[in-house]
């Protein structure tokens, strides 16, 4: 979104005006700002909890909360990458409610060596997305991606789905640049191992397996 | 250039963020090696195809119902 120029140098975010006016009672101003994210936020509480109720229930918990905490938006961030911190902390919480007894975290089994390394050595076909339907696709893409673990997925689908730059990924989750620069490249290779079994050459031909 | 240092410089090559010096070590690398190729390759692809493919996408109905609440509550704080 393109930042308006204020009359002196300074640049103003349009979502930091929607924020100021919400502030001081305007619910309308807040409304635009649930219709510009509400798609972010319900993509990322999905791929955290994986449960599309638990999803639901984030988008409405988050935005509430956001709307009763504006006060405490500092404007040192965007309010998008203030919103998404929120969001990413009550999917956790959901998260955590679905699997009582167990502790849930960004940490959780991020130790794993898979994907430190390449192993698969096979090239894809030209057009992979071609091999398939789309619903064919998107269940690929999502049974591929539900099997990271979650400190992998979070860091994933927020700097490469979500498009979010390191810094602010770093900053959502609480974790160092270096951290998350780690674990984006296992994330990424993990995903790319996993999804060479469907799109690697000649798959579907009954080639190289 | 072993495979592993190819490999940790990947994120960086693939966001452009490396210097003229280190990418012209890491093409050096990549014209004799084709495993790195296809795994840098793969990469590039695995992030597009997540980039450009939403496999959550959510139902205008259900989206219209979420703002109806959210705002509905947001009055009565």
């Amino acid at each position: 979104m393109p930042n308006i120029q204020t009359q002196g140098t300074e640049e103003v975010h349009p979502d930091v005006l929607l924020v100021n006016r919400a502030r001081e009672g305007d619910v309308q101003a807040f409304e635009k700002l649930v219709k510009q994210y509400d798609r972010q936020v319900f993509r990322i509480a999905q791929h955290i909890t994986q449960n599309r109720e638990d999803a639901e229930d984030v988008v409405q918990d988050a935005f509430l909360k956001a709307y009763e905490k504006l006060d405490q938006f500092q404007g040192n961030s965007k309010f998008y990458t203030w919103l998404v911190r929120i969001a990413v902390n009550e999917s956790l919480m959901r998260l955590r409610k679905r699997r009582t007894g167990r502790m849930v975290s960004i940490d959780e089994d991020v130790e794993t060596e898979e994907g430190s390394m390449p192993r698969d050595l096979a090239d894809w076909s030209p057009n992979p997305e071609q091999q398939y339907g789309q619903s064919e696709l998107a269940d690929i893409l999502r049974k591929t991606i539900q099997g990271l673990p979650p400190g992998f997925r979070v860091v994933f689908v927020l700097r490469d789905v979500e498009g979010l730059s390191t810094e602010e990924t770093a900053e959502t989750l609480g974790l160092s640049v270096p951290a998350v620069k780690s674990r984006l490249l296992r994330a990424r290779l993990q995903l790319r191992e996993r999804l060479s079994r469907y799109f690697r050459k000649n798959k579907r031909d009954g080639g190289a397996e | 250039m072993t495979c592993t240092e190819f490999i940790a410089q990947l994120d960086d090559l693939l966001e452009e963020r490396v210097t003229v010096t280190l990418r012209a070590d890491l093409e050096e690398h990549l014209r004799g090696c084709e495993h790195c190729v296809i795994t840098m390759n793969t990469t590039r692809k695995t992030i597009e195809i997540y980039r450009n493919h939403e496999i959550y996408e959510l139902p205008n109905d259900l989206r219209a119902r979420l703002q109806k609440a959210i705002l509905a509550k947001c009055k009565k704080c």
